[in-house]
């Protein structure tokens, strides 16, 4: 299967899901992003909402489709719009992360299982330029791509009741940023002061699918500073733009 | 004007169809879990399908007025008194200053919905009055809450006598789609799935119910994808659970079915230990 060649399906009455071979890639979310855009001209008018995941796409329609077969063919005839070597301008993002024990419970754990110095994890942590494929799982969780292998440690045998808003873990394969007080079953080996969403915007959430993201290590001093400021809504989101 | 709570009940929240445009931050739609019944409510009083209500569960509430005004309440059956009298549902009612509603107990089904005229006057975030904590301030309706309504004018009244609650609506079938990963259950499971007879289990909430019955699962696990209420995902230890109204937005289980829109109204009507069969239709 090509990216020229998902499936379609409808899912229920009131929306349809075109699915990619399953794989975390970072070209096939640019290509996703890119049909996801060319949809959303395309159907501004029928107010349709458009989410995506790793390797899909789900269009919810706020009414029912009246001929699905029309609806699909419509949705397959803008696949060929979609241009593989186009450039992606997203924003670049900086997280302050304090990677302090007091915040990160499980270095220790890490560091005996993955026989890294602490020092090391947060060099290995704050070194890639994550990917964030989509949001999921929690208002404002971001799916981030760009692990480093090194890091991979499985999730806690049983999950905590209490992982505190800010809270930067791993689980498996990935890394993420709990963005509210929550259960969790990720080892947790950091706080970032940041507010990763806020229920009381009309754009609750900065960031996008494609946006890259870097985790920066700071002082627990910082951390108290940003607080503040992020307490005051004095804060600003460390952004540039970055083309890929 | 507001209405006072007295004692909350078992589980009460505010309701509206819920929140619409916001999946990409993974915010869940929420929205009254029997859409039919709130419709029904609304539409009695003459308000829009869309006005927020009380979604009740299985222990109402007691509360009072504070000004005079019209409600409905909808649902399969409950004791329901206002002050000394006992009501009856499914069709609209009068309430002075100062009368109190008590809702002892649903008798059949496992939600009401009270609607108010012009609806109530609550906390909107994003585009919603639907409460779901943290988007919204509160999870539910806490004694001593004050929830406002719009004034009643009798010179808009609208009389809706034609507006129906069709108790045969909820049926025990429960339609389903298939889902996406429906064709990789073995032939005999499929045969299985729908003979079987299901029983809903404790585990039932605004987000999920788990269904008691268990089967053998050999499906691989799938790549985080996007669910929706309705959707029945299949867990690697052989739970059927049914995504319901609060769900997350996407999740990582392989999703087999997925329930019709009035298949989630009527489940939402069931409690634990209730039973349903599924039933395969097309789209």
């Amino acid at each position: 299967m090509s990216y020229k060649n998902p499936t379609f399906k409808a899912f229920n009455k009131q929306a349809i899901l075109i699915t990619w071979d399953e794989i975390i890639d970072e070209n096939l979310l640019k290509f996703i992003l890119q049909y996801k855009k060319i949809i959303q001209q395309n159907w501004l008018k029928e107010k349709v909402e458009v989410i995506n995941t790793y390797n899909s796409l789900l269009i919810n329609y706020t009414f029912t489709i009246k001929n699905l077969y029309d609806e699909i063919s419509s949705l397959k005839s803008l696949l060929k719009d979609v241009e593989i070597s186009n450039m992606l301008k997203v924003n670049q993002f900086t997280i302050p992360v304090c990677y302090d024990v007091k915040f990160g419970m499980d270095l220790k754990e890490i560091s005996n299982k993955n026989h890294l110095e602490i020092s090391q994890i947060i060099a290995l942590h704050t070194q890639p330029n994550y990917t964030v494929f989509f949001t999921g799982f929690l208002p404002g969780f971001l799916y981030l791509g760009g692990l480093q292998k090194e890091l991979y440690i499985s999730r806690k045998k049983s999950p905590r009741l209490d992982v505190k808003k800010g809270a930067v873990g791993i689980g498996e394969k990935q890394t993420g940023i709990y963005p509210q007080n929550s259960a969790g079953g990720w080892q947790i080996i950091g706080n970032s002061p940041l507010c990763f969403f806020d229920a009381s915007k009309k754009n609750p959430s900065p960031f996008q699918g494609g946006d890259k993201l870097k985790f920066e290590s700071i002082s627990l001093k910082e951390y108290e500073e940003i607080k503040k400021e992020v307490g005051n809504n004095s804060y600003q989101f460390q952004t540039e733009i970055y083309e890929y | 004007m507001s209405i006072k709570i007295l004692q909350p009940g078992l589980f009460s929240t505010i309701q509206d169809r819920g929140r619409m445009g916001f999946a990409k931050f993974g915010v869940p739609k929420s929205g009254a879990m029997d859409l039919y019944s709130a419709k029904i409510a609304n539409l009695l009083l003459g308000n829009s399908e869309n006005e927020a209500l009380i979604e009740i569960t299985l222990m109402g509430p007691k509360l009072e007025f504070t000004q005079a005004t019209q409600i409905s309440i909808t649902g399969l059956a409950a004791s329901v008194k206002l002050n000394d009298d006992k009501i009856s549902l499914n069709k609209i009612l009068e309430v002075r200053k100062g009368d109190q509603l008590h809702i002892q107990q649903i008798l059949k089904g496992a939600r009401l919905y009270l609607a108010v005229k012009g609806g109530f006057d609550s906390e909107e975030k994003l585009g919603s009055k639907s409460m779901y904590a943290p988007i919204t301030n509160s999870s539910k309706i806490k004694k001593g809450d004050e929830i406002s309504y719009h004034p009643f004018n009798s010179s808009d009244e609208k009389k809706h006598a034609h507006i129906k609650f069709n108790e045969n609506y909820f049926n025990d079938e429960i339609e389903v789609f298939a889902g996406p990963e429906f064709e990789q259950l073995s032939e005999i499971l499929k045969l299985n799935l729908f003979r079987k007879e299901f029983s809903i289990s404790k585990n039932n909430s605004r987000m999920a119910y788990q269904l008691e019955e268990t089967f053998e699962n050999d499906l691989k696990p799938i790549l985080t994808q996007p669910v929706l209420p309705g959707t029945v995902q299949f867990t690697p230890s052989g739970n059927l659970i049914i995504l319901m109204r609060d769900c997350q937005t996407t999740g990582g289980y392989p999703r087999i079915f997925q329930l019709s829109e009035d298949s989630i109204n009527k489940l939402a009507q069931k409690k634990q230990g209730d039973k349903l069969k599924f039933k395969l239709i097309d789209l």
